[in-house]
């Protein structure tokens, strides 16, 4: 059986609030927070960056688990931040690490779903016998043009998952994607900032491919909504994730855990990833949790976990060590609008 | 050759609207297949009776790359018979079913089919703004105007000189979304309260976001003809008046905010054309592109008194269901219906034709003969105003 070894979550201790950046804009900021369903974002610091982020948050995860650098045979970073357009994070997070250079590397693109393809294609192979185990990780410091609709949501931060056959706090019982060439978000080369189609974002995007990957594996699984302890859904903002559980039959307590758009906004790639992460700090073993996640252009990974009584020596080592998602959220440093422009590189 | 007789009755035989809204997954094609199949089928005409095919749209050309539009829908539609677009901004659609009731009128055609078409929702919303505002002045591109900003205006000068208040345009937003939900066609099919309209965003002080018509996809289309003998339907509406008049395209050069002139003479002109006076009126459909333009509508046409036609709307007098005299936008209006500007003069046709035949289902007006359409292109440089009768 595959499933996840150990996991690490990094969020950068910066925030600001959609106030703050409404404020500047002359906007309403309820009416902002009642439309997309935010109150803060999480802000890179002025020194970090994709690559760092996701060094974070894969040290967390080896450090809580059993596992040596040596032992991870494959390492993939998912992002759509990544700090260079040619020269892999995968290989300077490797390098920071000290896994040596007995391993695969690559950087993966594809929105806000990058990592879970990552952690899908790592299953892959620790199931097909290539690898012993492999770390998939999700970062992102994403960007966003002052002024545009972005700003209020995206955000930074990491998640990292060793993907192996042994040890596992959490089984992965099934998984499937649903892919469509559907244009709604995009960057070209070259481009500093995302654009996007408006309202063609919601319907025929998020909701036609996280639905369309969710009813796929629960039929796979033969299951429904009601089997499950928790789900986890990709958080664009915080009103898509509670709209989808609501229309495929979870309930708002099996979505609660994972909601942490409402406290650091959408750190892109990592935003499912950091979902799962904050249901498995505190999940209890035996428990299944339902996740998919979503990456614009568009797809969907649904996944299918099981945790294990392995899993309470994580967290027990998570809590410990201040890196509980909950956590991280709660130690946090306010910061205004001209400070926000200067950590994000554009003054 | 065969001399015809001009001065010809113009009829509406057949109307059909799509729905409107964001069309993601509807081209341009299917809409105008379905909008013009529709309509022939309401009139009981087939292609060969079709004489010539008359395009209603503004901007084909800026976001979809597509001209020679004429052509491209005749092909689409296999007519193959004279076609042209008419561009008007805003008026498109209306100036189109002027263009094909001329035609028929001077005996050129006997029976046209006028498409009313516009696709705007996909295109980045900056790029659909930069389109419209070819509908303005040089000045006011220039200026960075947009259409909210050169409306909001004519709403200051409205409140200035009149006392008109933003819950007074708010009104115009709520009735006409009142009327759109009772319109499966419709983009907004849910009513709306003064306080969400005062509490929206606020887009070119004092308009806010519900108080602005959408970025819509749509189309309508008409047949019109003046074989009512030799045409097996009994469903003819006459085109009674049907006239354009045109002022400055930009607002400083106009002697008055607080009116639109061109429509104040195309709706005179119109009056005298049919043989009516704005109080046989029944049911209008009038260019509400944002809630100051219903206002300044009704007086413009004279269904109400300079300065009372805010109070007039706030207190339903022109609500279906409650309007003594006179409803207003039953389809929901610009506001309420949509505003795929090509179609919208169309739409506003199709809408009289329905009410007129008693055909409108749980919107229609009551005993309604007489009804009239506005379409309005820019911030007002082209007024087109039709009466039509049953």
């Amino acid at each position: 059986m595959v499933g996840i070894v150990s996991y690490g979550t990094y969020i950068p201790v910066y925030r600001i609030s959609i106030a703050e950046i409404a404020g500047v804009w002359k906007k309403e900021p309820a009416e902002i927070r009642h439309s997309l369903g935010l109150t803060q974002k999480s802000v890179p610091g002025i020194d970090e960056d994709a690559a760092t982020i996701a060094f974070e948050a894969a040290f967390r995860a080896l450090e809580c688990s059993q596992c040596k650098p040596q032992d991870i045979e494959v390492l993939f970073v998912g992002s759509e931040s990544h700090p260079y357009a040619v020269n892999p994070t995968a290989t300077i997070v490797g390098q920071f690490l000290g896994i040596g250079t007995a391993y695969m590397a690559a950087d993966v693109e594809f929105a806000c779903k990058a990592g879970t393809a990552a952690i899908q294609a790592i299953a892959g192979m620790v199931a097909a016998g290539h690898a012993q185990s492999g770390l998939a990780i999700g970062a992102d410091t994403a960007q966003s043009k002052p002024h545009g609709v972005l700003e209020y949501a995206s955000a930074a931060a990491g998640a990292a998952f060793i993907i192996g056959n042994d040890h596992l706090v959490a089984r992965l019982k099934a998984e499937t994607s649903f892919s469509s060439d559907t244009p709604d978000f995009w960057r070209r080369d070259g481009i500093r900032y995302p654009s996007h189609a408006g309202r063609f974002t919601g319907e025929p995007a998020y909701f036609t491919h996280v639905l369309g990957a969710a009813r796929r594996m629960l039929d796979m699984a033969d299951m429904k909504p009601g089997d499950f302890d928790y789900c986890v859904f990709h958080m664009p903002n915080g009103k898509f994730p509670r709209i989808v559980a609501k229309r495929l039959g979870f309930s708002e307590q099996q979505l609660a855990l994972s909601l942490v758009v409402d406290h650091i906004g959408n750190p892109y790639s990592a935003s499912s990833m950091l979902g799962l992460a904050a249901v498995l700090d505190h999940a209890k073993p035996n428990q299944r949790i339902f996740m998919v996640s979503y990456g614009s252009g568009a797809g969907s990974d649904a996944c299918i976990w099981e945790t294990t009584a392995e899993l309470q020596k994580v967290q027990n080592k998570r809590r410990t060590a201040q890196y509980f998602v909950r956590q991280q959220i709660e130690k946090n440093v306010n910061i205004d609008y001209v400070q926000y422009l200067k950590q994000t590189h554009q003054i | 050759m065969k001399h015809q007789p001009t001065n010809m009755n113009v009829y509406v035989t057949g109307v059909a609207t799509t729905k409107f809204g964001e069309l993601w997954d509807v081209s341009p094609r299917q809409l105008a297949r379905q909008a013009v199949q529709a309509a022939m089928k309401d009139a009981g005409v087939h292609p060969e009776h079709i004489k010539g095919l008359f395009v209603g749209n503004m901007l084909s050309g800026m976001l979809g790359g597509q001209e020679h539009l004429g052509a491209f829908f005749s092909e689409e539609l296999e007519l193959f018979v004279p076609a042209s677009k008419i561009e008007g901004a805003c008026a498109s659609g209306g100036l189109a079913v002027h263009a094909a009731f001329n035609s028929i009128r001077s005996g050129q055609y006997d029976t046209v089919v006028v498409l009313g078409i516009e696709k705007m929702t996909d295109h980045r919303p900056e790029d659909v703004a930069t389109a419209l505002m070819g509908a303005g002045s040089e000045e006011e591109r220039a200026a960075g105007a947009t259409f909210p900003g050169l409306y909001a205006m004519l709403a200051r000068a409205h409140m200035r000189a009149f006392g008109t208040t933003e819950e007074d345009m708010a009104a115009v937003a709520v009735k006409n979304h009142f009327h759109a939900g009772k319109n499966q066609n419709a983009q907004f099919q849910k009513e709306i309260t003064i306080e969400q309209v005062m509490h929206s965003s606020r887009i070119a002080d004092p308009l806010k976001l519900l108080d602005c018509s959408p970025i819509s996809d749509g189309a309508a289309a008409v047949v019109l003809t003046s074989q009512k003998s030799k045409i097996k339907n009994q469903k003819f509406v006459e085109v009674a008046a049907s006239a354009v008049a045109t002022d400055t395209l930009g607002l400083a050069q106009r002697k008055s905010l607080t009116e639109l002139s061109a429509t104040k003479r195309a709706g005179e002109q119109a009056y005298t054309m049919a043989g009516v006076r704005p109080k046989d009126i029944h049911v209008a459909e009038v260019h509400d592109c944002f809630t100051i333009a219903e206002i300044l509508a009704l007086e413009d046409l004279q269904f109400a008194k300079k300065g009372k036609a805010a109070e007039a709307i706030r207190n339903g007098e022109v609500t279906l269901g409650r309007a003594k005299h006179i409803v207003i936008n039953p389809s929901g209006g610009l506001k309420g219906c949509g505003h795929p500007v090509g179609a919208t003069g169309v739409k506003q046709i199709a809408e009289i034709t329905e009410q007129l035949r008693g055909t409108a289902g749980n919107r229609q007006v009551a005993r309604a003969r007489i009804g009239l359409a506005h379409n309005v292109g820019g911030s007002g440089a082209t007024a087109v105003v039709h009466i039509l009768k049953m």
